[in-house]
């Protein structure tokens, strides 16, 4: 390994997605030497799939509109496991982060008045819960996310980012210390090796939603990052807080925006009912994910199906008029028929449950810093490490994400980690280099795949992977189905570990990548499937049938999965905001 | 910005209006001896050079054979510089289609105002 | 009929001299799958086999590709689509180099874009809340800003085959009528003084192959219409 290549940066930013981008954006723009090492060209990142829009209190649609009430629904929707502090952070400093993408020029729909246009969207209310339905959600269309991506990408071009495209990282350098200084990783043009040395590493790589059998995720969603940190001895918090968003098209997987919701559209059982009216009698469509979620379960199990098998219910559209459509959904319109062969202005959109964000991930305070535990089980920083982001815990979403937050999370955090690392940088910072075990550790993963000779394939583990998560830790779960997930994810780890990478070619080897890939999914499932096990309640996302209250004196707390013995351990929830009042845990109805 | 020395009007935009304004031009003088023929059906040789015995018919001919020059000039050099990636063999050609040009305009002046 | 014919491009630069095309027999079990599907059932069976796919729904522009013949996005395109007498023929983009298989080297392609400044101009102060713009002034961006760089018109446009390196090409030319036609910036001379020379706009000849592929329904020799138009009022 002494002749692999050194490339030296201030901060290394690992995902090209809209977080990574917006704190590249904060670093290029203060002159500190940044670069983006993305596995794919940046606009392909999976931010540019996000429809409906990003939520935050700019008082367009409603000049009274408060940041407050938006934290509270935040912190409701996260059914009281989100970090108050964090809350607060996230909704206070939105309008400075959403103002500034339309200075930058992204092409925000528009009222008559010339403001940013703003559409309801699921659990938002006025005055805390007691106002009514809130329109919250800064919208381009259905394509906000696509216009945002491309937005910070073309800022970052102007501000001179370099740009490490189709580079692929494939574990984080630790020094004898245990800081964070670089990562090593793979140009995927020429198969080169390079350390890249950086006083801030920063893990901006997305969400993992390809661990599970059907997703709403892009193919490249693996959890790289959770899986560097995991695999550095890093502790992951709420893991088993997974999304399962309601309006995924039945089949195929891709995502139908809130925003169809929230336009006026509505779910339907065979009956032709509206059942949400039943389940959640004030917001009805527009409940928190994980309820409608539920419900359509709840439907589907009791017979009221729709379809051959009755296995998926009906979102319609078509009361809302062709021009609606096409002007607020556009990009629906055009899916619906290439994936569902159906035109929602006439014909409603089969839809199921579909696995779409993961709450939990690496812990961070609200600059981005990654946080360990001591053995004690006191909060400590990792030097160096910083994530933001979906791979990032603040955590603002607690145990269900709220829709349109997650645009939110990524330009308002992912603008904190820079201003934080620029001022970091700014001051100065030294850490010991690593050493050539260091380099070597951070490498041995590669070297294993590089050198198998023989074993599974790949593809038939990763299907094996999906399909056990997907059985095992969908959006109803229990004890025993769970017991034999882990059980059966313990073996895979035995087999992924044999498996065989047969292309050995340098030049933009796909099957390499997709191999270090795989053992990111399978470390983030694991993660997922022992945080699930060990939760006996039921909260947001994480519904049991055995347990199937929450219970607020045993679990009101953040889970902490810990690698190296694969434990469980709590860790406490941030009630003290800085400028409000605590938002006491309340029963949770919509 | 793409530098280019042999063109015809240094700007794009230019080339692009030369090439709009002559073929309108070339498609009303096209149009104009087509009619005179159509009307002329036993030309001969007294009436056609009385035609071109005008000092009119003359300066529209004119016209019409400079238009001929830059819409050849614009579109030769585009398509030399599509297809043709030496810069010898471009060059050359390019000098070839221009001296062409120029003898064909001096020729027509001629053939107008000699006989 | 649900054994379907593929036959696919390959050519690796460690190993091959020269690219060739590799047949392949998939049983699509009588499904409309997309043609990205197939492609994974053919890497599942090789996984030599190399080519780009990011979101799986047509909106990231990894998989731009030649299909039969045509680009497009082959997580998009319907084997119904394209298909015929039972064969499907998959090449990489034409006009850029090939890296390996159906991937191809985008420098070209990027740099035309790069070159457009794609990102909002303007030098006066930003207001506290964002800068007004009415639903008129915002409905001109439409049809503009939706690309995806997928570069499915660029390389299917004869003028970027000639001149990759000074033709804009259709991609680039829509993003810089993205500008251009925003209310909010106010780069436009600028703007419109980069693209007066022979080449970066006027080596448009009107083919429109650019609109015939795009996968977004876009309309690229609309775009550099208006530029042209601006061009023209701006110089008489």
């Amino acid at each position: 390994m002494s002749t692999m290549r050194n490339l030296t940066f201030d901060a290394i930013i690992i995902g090209g997605g809209g977080s990574g981008l917006r704190a590249a954006l904060e670093l290029a723009k203060s002159g500190k030497k940044t670069a983006v090492l993305s596995k794919v060209f940046p606009t392909r990142s999976h931010t540019v799939s996000a429809q409906g829009g990003i939520t935050c209190a700019i008082a367009s649609a409603d000049p009274n509109d408060d940041w407050r009430w938006h934290m509270y629904d935040t912190v409701k929707g996260g059914d009281y496991i989100a970090d108050q502090d964090a809350a607060e952070y996230l909704c206070s400093e939105g309008p400075k982060a959403v103002f500034e993408l339309e200075h930058m020029g992204l092409p925000f729909s528009r009222f008559d008045n010339g403001r940013i246009y703003q559409r309801p969207f699921g659990g938002q209310s006025k005055d805390f819960g007691k106002g009514g339905q809130a329109a919250r959600t800064c919208a381009a269309a259905d394509r906000t996310g696509h216009a945002l991506l491309h937005t910070l990408y073309q800022n970052n071009l102007k501000n001179n980012t370099v740009f490490l495209d189709e580079w692929y990282a494939i574990d984080l350098v630790k020094n004898a210390n245990g800081d964070v200084v670089g990562c090593i990783a793979l140009c995927i043009e020429t198969g080169e090796i390079v350390h890249v040395k950086s006083k801030a590493t920063v893990l901006a790589t997305g969400g993992a939603g390809r661990i599970y059998a059907s997703t709403t995720n892009a193919l490249i969603n693996t959890g790289d990052g959770i899986g560097m940190a995991l695999r550095a001895g890093f502790p992951m918090q709420d893991m088993e807080m997974w999304q399962f968003h309601p309006t995924g098209i039945y089949g195929a997987g891709t995502l139908v925006t809130e925003g169809c919701r929230g336009e006026g559209g509505y779910l339907i059982n065979k009956d032709g009912e509206r059942f949400m009216e039943r389940y959640a009698p004030n917001a009805k469509d527009l409940a928190g994910r994980d309820v409608v979620a539920r419900s359509m379960v709840m439907e589907v199990l009791e017979g009221r199906g729709c379809g051959e098998n009755g296995d998926h219910v009906m979102l319609k559209l078509d009361h809302l008029g062709e021009e609606v459509l096409m002007k607020r959904l556009p990009g629906i319109v055009e899916l619906s028929k290439t994936f569902a062969h159906v035109d929602p202005v006439k014909e409603p959109i089969p839809v199921t449950p579909t696995c779409h964000y993961m709450m939990g991930g690496i812990p961070t305070n609200v600059h981005g810093q990654a946080i360990t535990q001591d053995g004690d089980g006191n909060d400590q920083i990792v030097n160096g490490l910083f994530a933001c982001g979906e791979a990032a815990c603040v955590s603002v979403h607690g145990a269900n994400r709220l829709g349109g937050n997650s645009l939110l999370d990524l330009v308002v955090f992912g603008r904190a980690a820079g201003i934080y690392i620029d001022k970091a940088l700014s001051e100065g910072i030294e850490y010991l280099d690593a050493s050539a075990s260091d380099i070597e550790r951070a490498t041995s993963r590669l070297a294993r795949w590089n050198e198998s000779s023989g074993g599974e394939s790949v593809p038939e583990l990763k299907a094996e992977l999906q399909n056990t998560m997907q059985n095992a830790f969908g959006v109803f779960r229990q004890e025993d189905n769970m017991q034999e997930g882990v059980k059966k994810l313990a073996e895979l780890r035995e087999r992924i570990g044999q498996a065989h990478l047969g292309d050995k070619s340098d030049v933009f080897n796909t099957a390499r990548v997709e191999a270090l890939e795989l053992d990111n999914l399978l470390e983030v499932a694991e993660a997922t499937a022992i945080a699930a096990l060990d939760r006996k309640e039921s909260r947001g996302a994480h519904s049991r049938y055995d347990y199937p209250d929450r219970d607020d004196v045993n679990w009101l707390k953040h889970s902490l999965f810990h690698p190296g013995d694969k434990t469980v351990t709590k860790r406490d929830v941030n009630f003290t905001p800085k400028t409000v009042d605590t938002f006491e845990p309340k029963v949770r109805t919509y | 910005m793409v530098t280019n020395i042999t063109n015809l009007g240094r700007s794009g935009l230019s080339d692009w209006l030369i090439q709009r304004v002559s073929a309108v031009v070339l498609a009303l003088y096209a149009l104009f001896v087509v009619a005179y023929l159509l009307f002329h059906p036993n030309l001969d040789y007294v009436t056609w050079s009385g035609l071109f015995s005008q000092t009119w018919m003359r300066i529209f001919s004119l016209l019409a054979f400079i238009s001929m020059a830059a819409h050849a000039w614009v579109g030769l050099w585009t398509v030399s510089t599509d297809y043709l990636k030496h810069t010898g063999v471009r060059f050359a050609f390019q000098a070839v289609v221009i001296l062409a040009i120029f003898v064909f305009l001096v020729w027509g002046v001629q053939v107008l105002w000699g006989a | 009929m649900s054994n379907l014919q593929v036959s696919v491009y390959r050519y690796n630069p460690e190993t091959d001299s020269a690219p060739y095309m590799q047949e392949f027999q998939i049983d699509t079990q009588g499904r409309d799958l997309m043609v990205l599907n197939i492609l994974t059932m053919i890497k599942d069976q090789d996984s030599s086999l190399a080519f780009r796919r990011s979101c799986r729904e047509g909106v990231c522009g990894s998989d731009g590709m030649n299909m039969n013949g045509t680009n497009g996005l082959a997580c998009i395109t319907p084997l119904s689509d394209v298909v015929k007498d039972n064969k499907l023929v998959l090449r990489p983009l034409p006009g850029l180099p090939v890296m390996r298989d159906l991937v191809v080297d985008m420098g070209l392609f990027y740099k035309q874009y790069e070159r457009m400044q794609p990102y909002l101009q303007n030098d006066t102060a930003a207001p506290a809340i964002e800068r007004l713009q009415s639903p008129e002034e915002r409905d001109k961006l439409d049809g503009l800003y939706e690309c995806i760089l997928c570069a499915c018109c660029s390389t299917s446009c004869p003028s970027f085959w000639w001149n990759p390196d000074k033709f804009v090409g259709p991609a680039g030319l829509l993003q810089a009528y993205r500008f251009l036609a925003d209310s909010r910036d106010n780069a436009t001379q600028a703007r419109l003084a980069e693209l007066e020379d022979p080449f970066s706009l006027f080596r448009c000849r009107g083919i429109m192959n650019c609109v015939a592929v795009c996968p977004k329904g876009l309309n690229p020799t609309r775009a550099i219409g208006k530029i042209r138009e601006m061009l023209l009022s701006n110089a008489t």
